[in-house]
């Protein structure tokens, strides 16, 4: 185990953006949209940054797997602070379990002390790839991780789970996907982002990492808008809300 | 043969009713599977489960309950109870569990030791191995399908499904499992459970405070209203991040996603991420000081007005007419 961390991020459609379907409902519009780091990742980067801060890791490494395209989010990622970055380039959308065997290649070959990722990603909303990695890997996950603390060997890790908070223990190394409240990533200075054209961004394919079949499984056969919600009326006081309540029957 | 397993949610000896609504879609996957039969079975791990086997047996479309009791199993940890459904999986096609924190953090490692991929959030049953299911926050859908020979792993969108109705009790079957397991993984604390209100994930009612409640103090005005109306307390992602609630009220799409008959949403500007949580919702009313909100755009009763004003009007109101149903 190295005292490196692993941060795997991803490119997605920016939180703003009104996403759309194509009209022949073949996917989502994607030309001229603004892309970013899917924000959970942000946030798994910004802990790992933190815990190096603290002295308790020596080096970050930021991960990605996609198009050739991904390279601007890593090197946004290496402008935050991560000292080097790994694109393995793929044309493709991977299916997560791909993706966590692509990491897991990447985790055999770096042995980090820590994996941390988002605990989902905005586009496909999936909450998959950091359990299946720990799952490959034969390791702890520790999901939804709103507080974390570290002791060397062992991470004492807080989970916004839905009845509230649960703390678990997890030995190192292991897999931690990040929730909202964990932390506020910081900004990007253009210094930085000067200093991030410096650092190390490798390429590599998936065959370089031994996974020869990326394959997607699961084909999606149609992308279709969900139905809206009919104009509604406009009440001018409590006692009008009151008696709208009443005509639709939910009082 | 297609047979059906449903991993069990519980906590404190009690059924989630998660699990009465992955049922329910394990039964529309039972009835895509027609003529052929599809058995539905529900595995309950646990180190005592003898309470929640029999909520579980008296599940309407259940064939039986497994009862998986060891000492390991007391706490929910994903790396412990993972291996021991993989273990059970190879006598089913379809493998469920809710899509709730529960669901989304065991289901994942679950598919992975089986090598197939998972289907999140399912939504709907076209077909035994085609769903629909959201992506984007919910503002598109997808059909996806899987080859007929793969097993399918899917978490369930319980806002999608009604709970399955009682029936007569199904079998209670105790497993033991040779299975190793992992002690990397311990469980140190939870906090405790919220007696006394509704359960926000399966209320009927709901009322929901945004940032302009402005305060921790100001939620008690919410609380009153919730209170008068018998409802659940939610709230949006900028009243949990501003300190007023704690996190497991949050509704949207990184909190919970949520069905009842009433939203009553207070001082919520309506971000996407939030609009996901309550698409399914059958009323929603907002109540908000700016008249150009986009919650506005979905809410069936609008009134633009200060909440600090109009709410306890409205929590007087209801009292009063409460109380004279009653007299």
């Amino acid at each position: 185990m190295s005292r490196s961390i692993l941060v795997a991020i991803k490119r997605v459609i920016d939180f703003s953006v009104h996403v759309r379907v194509k009209p022949d409902g073949s996917g989502v519009v994607t030309d001229g949209v603004k892309m970013s780091i899917n924000p959970f990742d942000e946030i798994a980067l910004e802990e790992a940054l933190r815990i190096r801060e603290r002295g308790l890791a020596d080096e970050i490494i930021a991960v990605s797997v996609g198009p050739a395209d991904v390279q601007q989010q890593l090197r946004t990622a290496l402008a935050m602070g991560a000292d080097r970055a790994v694109l393995v380039q793929v044309a493709e959308p991977l299916e997560p379990l791909v993706i966590a065997r692509l990491l897991l290649a990447l985790v055999q070959r770096h042995q980090p002390l820590l994996v941390l990722l988002g605990k989902q990603a905005i586009d496909d909303d999936n909450t998959q790839t950091g359990q299946m990695l720990a799952a490959l890997w034969d390791r702890p996950q520790a999901t939804f991780a709103s507080k974390l603390e570290l002791d060397g060997t062992r991470a004492r890790v807080t989970r916004e789970i839905d009845a509230g908070l649960e703390t678990l223990e997890v030995d190192l190394p292991a897999v931690i996907t990040t929730d909202l409240r964990l932390n506020e990533p910081r900004y990007v200075r253009l210094p930085e982002i000067m200093k991030a054209r410096r650092k190390p961004l490798d390429t590599l394919t998936p065959a370089e990492l031994g996974v020869a079949d990326t394959a997607a499984v699961m084909r999606v056969l149609e992308y279709r808008t969900p139905p809206t919600r009919a104009r509604g009326v406009r009440v001018g006081s409590a006692a009008e809300l009151v008696a709208a309540l009443e005509q639709r029957g939910v009082l | 043969m297609s047979a059906i397993l449903v991993v069990a949610e519980h906590a404190g000896g009690r059924l989630n009713p998660s699990t009465a609504k992955c049922v329910s879609c394990a039964v529309a996957i039972a009835a895509a599977c027609a003529p052929q039969a599809a058995p539905i079975d529900v595995a309950v791990l646990g180190a005592e489960v003898a309470p929640v086997t029999a909520a579980a047996a008296a599940l309407g479309g259940v064939r039986r309950v497994l009862s998986l009791e060891r000492a390991e199993n007391a706490a929910a940890l994903a790396a412990v109870w993972a291996p021991q459904i993989a273990a059970l999986a190879p006598e089913y096609t379809h493998v469920l569990g809710p899509s709730t924190t529960f669901g989304k953090d065991l289901m994942p490692r679950v598919a992975a030791l089986l090598g197939v991929g998972q289907v999140s959030d399912l939504m709907a049953v076209q077909t035994p191995h085609r769903f629909q299911r959201p992506i984007y926050a919910s503002n598109v859908l997808v059909s996806v399908e899987l080859p007929a020979q793969q097993r399918v792993v899917a978490t369930v969108r319980t806002a999608s499904f009604q709970p399955a109705p009682a029936a007569g009790p199904a079998p209670i079957e105790a497993r033991q499992l040779q299975v190793p397991l992992p002690g990397h993984t311990r469980f140190v604390a939870r906090s405790p459970v919220n007696a006394g209100r509704p359960d926000l994930q399966t209320a009927a009612r709901v009322v929901s405070g945004g940032r302009a409640l402005a305060s921790s103090d100001n939620f008690q005005l919410l609380y009153r209203l919730a209170d008068a109306l018998g409802a659940a307390v939610g709230a949006s992602r900028a009243a949990v991040d501003a300190g007023y609630v704690p996190n497991d009220l949050q509704v949207g799409q990184t909190g919970k996603i949520i069905a009842p008959e009433l939203y009553i949403a207070l001082g919520i500007s309506g971000a996407i991420q939030h609009l996901t949580g309550i698409k399914d919702a059958r009323t929603i009313v907002a109540i908000n000081k700016d008249a150009d909100a986009p919650i506005f755009e979905v809410a069936d009763i609008g009134l633009v007005g200060d909440l600090f004003q109009v709410v306890p009007e409205l929590e007087q109101l209801i009292r009063a007419r409460r109380a004279s149903a009653h007299s």
